[in-house]
């Protein structure tokens, strides 16, 4: 009851958003939500099946030149989004088929490995991608006003979504089955899971929405090239969005997107020449110190500490 | 009588290393065959390729009048083979009713999640663990988790059991439960391959034991018949063991 109570509030008041507060704020807000897909889509393959993915880039990737390329031909926009979403699904399926036998550090290098081959490919690809010089999306006909909250408020239902969804697979026999995946994967094949079907289901599931999203940038920043949206970084923020509340709970990857983006813009603020070096003292510091999590911390026992 | 399953000249090799060589045997329907050999004879490798871990290098495994050599673990599991494992391997974080619920939904084909759990109930009610049924299973004892094992077994409805030494380090009033509920298993028409070490264990439930030797079977037969034979003793029970059944068998 409270937590449905906390969550209305939550919802509520990223609707008031756009309403209350100025295009710099809606921006950062509509970040913070892409930030969540991200977090909330390698959960399914990380936080669930415990499949330490690097392949969020590749799959934002591929959404945002599918989708872009679809609008540059005079695809409708929100039909472009879901175009971006299901190539990178379709990649995801095949891919997973490919690499999920792989463990650990073994799965998670070559994960890591596919985004620089797609930006490769897209990258000598001229003919089709513009290369190099990226990739111009129509801009949208509208005031710059109405552009951000329209921006503002596909991105929620985006987001809303992919947590309905997260919801869903967590209470069915795939989230309970991937969760045996998890913790043991030998003996979840002997308990009768098909493994490779509900792995591979999971890397899909997580190439979706953040494929969609990728789709989504591209009509949001109006520009794309290969550097920007295969960056490295991209893999790297939803691990550690997720890793900052805990693997595997449901809305720890939300909660996790907006204190990582209220640390990043603190960073990239006060360190400019250095903010990725002290985005990496961060990783340290929560690996060492909290490994399992924010929301793991007894807030109780540490107020009572300092009050004393 | 047809035989639930066979083994048809089964070998593995490990690189260089023959863990199984020409290994053929038959379980038949409603027993309890014994499987005992010293350490390294290639026992749970055995059991490792029935369940579909390892694949023969060659011959055949056969149940239910089909070839299961080729399949993956889950669909051999499916067609109604569960194992415990002699290493336990429980879901840790899971609660045990979780760990048993898994059996039961994803083998059995329990229709959701909740008809598993509740499923599951019934399995540790069977084995006398439903005190901890909301426990984490990597807290449970070691006896505790040997029967959470079996209860996970038990949940896949199981044609045929394959018990990987679930009476090791487990002390003597406990063997004597366990006997009990291994036979209580029969009864219900569940057939049991067990591997045991401790042979007042195999002596007592097994209608028929083979043994393996550095990958070979080197017997087969009744208890007795299989206990007095001199290769056996020779390279498993030792002398001590069979001078004090040929005692036992005096003052008879």
């Amino acid at each position: 009851m409270k937590t449905k109570l906390v969550g209305l509030f939550v919802i509520v008041l990223l609707l008031l958003i756009p309403i209350i507060s100025n295009n710099y704020v809606i921006r950062l807000a509509t970040m913070m939500l892409m930030y969540s897909v991200f977090a909330m889509s390698w959960n399914f393959i990380g936080g669930m099946a415990g499949y330490p993915s690097f392949a969020t880039a590749s799959f934002f990737g591929l959404g945002a030149y599918a989708g872009a390329l679809c609008q540059v031909n005079g695809v409708p926009m929100f039909l472009a989004w879901v175009i971006g979403g299901l190539v990178s699904a379709v990649f995801a399926w095949v891919l997973g088929l490919a690499i999920l036998h792989l463990k650990g550090h073994y799965f998670a290098i070559a994960s890591l490995i596919v985004a620089e081959v797609l930006r490769e490919v897209i990258n000598s690809a001229t003919g089709i991608t513009g290369g190099g010089m990226g990739l111009n999306i129509p801009v949208l006909r509208m005031g710059v006003d109405a552009q951000a909250r329209l921006f503002y408020f596909s991105m929620f239902v985006i987001a809303l979504v992919t947590l309905a969804v997260s919801a869903y697979v967590s209470g069915r026999p795939l989230g309970f089955g991937l969760k045996c995946i998890k913790q043991n994967e030998d003996a979840a094949g002997m308990t009768g899971i098909n493994t490779t079907i509900y792995k591979t289901t999971a890397f899909t599931l997580s190439a979706v929405f953040t494929g969609g999203a990728g789709a989504f940038y591209a009509s949001w920043v109006n520009y794309i090239d290969p550097e920007d949206v295969f960056e490295i970084l991209i893999s790297i923020k939803p691990i550690v969005m997720v890793l900052m509340c805990g693997a595997g709970a449901l809305v720890g990857p939300v909660i996790g997107a907006g204190l990582f983006l209220f640390l990043e813009e603190l960073v990239w603020r006060n360190f400019l020449t250095f903010h990725v070096g002290m985005l990496g003292l961060m990783v340290v510091f929560l690996v060492i110190f909290l490994p399992t999590g924010l929301l793991s911390v007894d807030y109780r026992k540490f107020l009572k500490k300092v009050v004393r | 009588m047809t035989a639930l399953l066979q083994l048809k000249n089964v070998s593995r090799n490990f690189g260089g290393l023959a863990a199984l060589s020409e290994v053929s045997f038959d379980v038949h329907p409603g027993e309890i065959l014994g499987l005992i050999g010293p350490n390294g004879a290639g026992k749970t490798t055995l059991v490792n390729l029935v369940t579909g871990v390892y694949r023969p290098s060659s011959g055949q495994i056969i149940f239910e009048d089909k070839p299961i050599n080729r399949l993956k673990s889950y669909a051999i599991a499916r067609m109604g083979i569960a194992r415990t494992f002699q290493v336990m391997q429980p879901f840790p974080e899971m609660t045990v009713v979780d760990n048993v619920a898994a059996g039961a939904l994803f083998a059995t084909g329990a229709s959701t999640l909740e008809e598993a759990k509740e499923l599951a109930q019934v399995h540790l009610e069977y084995v006398d663990l439903k005190k901890f049924a909301n426990t984490p299973a990597a807290s449970l004892t070691l006896p505790n988790r040997k029967r959470l094992e079996l209860a996970k077994s038990l949940a896949m409805n199981p044609k045929l059991l394959l018990l990987d030494e679930v009476m090791a380090g487990i002390n003597s009033v406990e063997i004597d439960q366990s006997l009990g509920l291994i036979k209580s298993l029969v009864e219900k028409g569940i057939t049991i391959l067990l591997i045991e070490h401790i042979m007042k264990v195999v002596m007592s439930v097994c209608s028929r034991v083979v043994v393996l030797h550095h990958g070979s079977l080197i017997c087969e037969g009744q208890p007795n018949y299989v206990t007095s034979d001199p290769q056996v003793i020779k390279a498993y029970l030792g002398s001590k063991f069979a001078a004090r059944q040929n005692r036992v068998s005096h003052e008879q």
